[in-house]
């Protein structure tokens, strides 16, 4: 299967299960509901609630399987994952700490925005703790480091919270869910994300390379510099635009690009983009399975989902990665 | 002709000197060994060749352009370069790996062209790696991932290759290959740079020998004349009473 391929098929199960995720657990409503403008409540549930909602869930998807497809790449490392190296929970810390202060509320994007400068200043970290060219463990630690410092200064702020509800809203928040999204939140996060992706879709050539060692990458005219800058801003903006406006959903950078990487021939750059494809699909899947699963009253958070299915899964993978190489 | 020019080049990795204010003017074609024991410089002077290392004062030229100067790109078509660990993150094919040698050359978001193509399966006839093309790196032998990597560097189709111990770890017959290989491409009109621990593999093969040690340069000439029973004394610790070019090992007819 050429990458052409394997991107067209990919794209063409995202848009079916999109739609299946639009029209489930709709009271029957049909796509003919989604241009009735007589105001019906099937039409508005539609419109305003389930496109949205399945919409943010692609950009999310696609956010978190580019950059997992991008760290894991660049650190030449299958266990890299935005979730797993802390910079999801950076991104989160960052949002908490807007949501704690209330600059959400002096201007509308101050949320996506915290969350981008959280992502970014975790990702920095992880290159300055883990360098280059890093060892998988030397990656796991710098990863835990950088999530237990994010983790630490979010309880801290959720210690301090004056109330219960406050609190209770930052736990849930934290869980990672698409509950509230609304096209409110899909005009935050969208521009962000889009830039992300933008931003992380042209480094494949220069991820090949580095697949043959740093210095191989340079002598063949890759600029490592602008790579590495490319890479924080690119995964900072596709992970913290998400993380912002749903919370910290893991594993979904983690388990695409490992799953699709046999398809592209195990090549790091062909893998950037039906990592975005991919990731979209599993958000937008679990999501509905979210919906789904939910008894009354009691919602299954998302991120949760995620977490259930990805943990067993990065254990597998570190088991694998021990038995392959030190 | 192909000129590289290292002009009183000082260069300090880590806290020690290294270089200081080296001077070596190397023509091609031909192919030049470097030599000299662990720790004499030869890898700090192909990065340095490569311009993968600044040196701290004086220039280095490829041409007469300083490569200070030259973009990255067209420095990367100019020189190929194999580090010492070749070796690859991921098990791809080694086909695809040898493309990767393309890359100075590919447009920005576009696809290998003809042209790429004909220049990998031209690189892996002349590695003889043409059968091994569509098999894993992963899978291949020490002698073949050996002699795929050099592939990827001669894919680049550089008029200066530069090689860092290229035969470490593989046995007499693919030393003896992988030199062979060198040696046509400097036929070819190559200028090859390559670092050598096997004296008598650099005599047999190189058209000059560079032989450094801690940072200068105590020969260079041709085989025999740099070879000298004095500087394999002085600065190897060995001697060779019958002479590097009699005897060794030779490749099967």
């Amino acid at each position: 299967m050429t990458g052409w391929q394997l991107n067209a098929l990919l794209g063409t199960v995202l848009l079916l299960a999109s739609l299946a995720a639009v029209f489930a657990a709709s009271g029957g409503a049909g796509p003919a509901a989604l241009f009735d403008t007589s105001g019906s409540l099937d039409a508005l549930v539609l419109r305003e609630l389930r496109l949205p909602r399945v919409i943010l869930g692609i950009l999310i998807g696609a956010g978190l399987g580019a950059a997992g497809a991008v760290l894991q790449g660049f650190f030449r490392n299958p266990l890299a994952d935005p979730g797993v190296v802390g910079v999801s929970a950076s991104a989160g810390l960052g949002a908490v700490v807007c949501l704690y202060f209330g600059l959400s509320a002096s201007f509308a994007l101050a949320l996506p925005m915290a969350g981008v400068a959280g992502a970014a200043l975790g990702v920095v970290s992880l290159f300055v703790i883990a360098g280059q060219g890093a060892t998988a463990t030397t990656l796991i630690l710098a990863g835990v480091a950088v999530n237990a410092a994010a983790g630490a200064f979010t309880a801290l702020l959720m210690n301090l919270a004056p109330n219960p509800w406050a609190l209770a809203e930052i736990a849930y928040w934290l869980m990672g869910s698409l509950n509230d999204a609304s096209w409110t939140e899909v005009g935050f996060a969208a521009p962000v994300i889009l830039t992300g992706l933008i931003m992380l879709a042209p480094l494949g050539r220069g991820l090949d390379a580095l697949g043959l060692g740093e210095e191989t990458a340079r002598s063949l005219g890759i600029g490592l510099g602008r790579l590495r800058l490319a890479v924080i801003m690119g995964t900072a903006l596709a992970v913290g635009g998400g993380v912002a406006v749903a919370g910290a959903i893991g594993f979904v950078g983690l388990v695409v690009p490992h799953v699709l990487r046999p398809f592209v021939q195990h090549r790091p750059g062909a893998l950037v983009l039906p990592s975005a494809l991919g990731g979209g699909l599993l958000i937008v899947l679990a999501d509905l399975a979210t919906r789904l699963f939910s008894g009354p009253g009691i919602p299954l958070y998302l991120g949760v989902l995620t977490a259930l299915i990805g943990a067993p899964f990065f254990l597998w993978l570190v088991r694998q990665s021990q038995r392959r190489a030190p | 002709m192909t000129r590289l020019s290292l002009d009183a080049i000082s260069y300090r990795p880590g806290d020690a000197g290294l270089f200081d204010t080296l001077t070596l003017e190397i023509q091609g074609p031909a192919l030049v060994a470097l030599v000299g024991p662990n720790g004499a410089g030869k890898s700090s002077l192909l990065r340095l060749a490569a311009g993968l290392a600044r040196p701290a004062t004086g220039e280095v030229r490829l041409d007469g352009h300083g490569l200070a100067s030259v973009g990255e790109t067209e420095r990367a078509r100019s020189i190929a370069y194999l580090p010492p660990d070749g070796r690859t993150a991921w098990p791809i094919s080694a086909r695809r790996l040898v493309a990767l040698g393309r890359i100075p050359h590919l447009k920005p978001l576009r696809r290998l062209t003809a042209d790429d193509e004909a220049a990998v399966d031209l690189a892996l006839e002349r590695t003889e790696t043409s059968h091994l093309a569509g098999r894993g790196f992963d899978t291949l032998s020490s002698g073949e991932q050996a002699r795929v990597l050099l592939a990827r560097t001669l894919a680049v189709a550089a008029p200066v290759i530069l090689l860092d111990e290229p035969t470490a770890a593989l046995d007499a017959r693919h030393q003896l290959g992988v030199l062979e290989i060198l040696a046509a491409e400097a036929r070819r009109g190559a200028m090859v740079i390559v670092a050598l621990h096997a004296l008598d593999l650099a005599v047999r093969h190189a058209d000059r020998i560079i032989a450094l040690d801690k940072g200068r340069v105590v020969a260079d000439g041709a085989p025999e004349r740099a070879l000298t029973a004095r500087v394999l004394a002085d600065v190897f610790g060995v001697e060779a009473p019958d002479g590097l070019m009699a005897g060794g090992l030779r490749l099967k007819r």
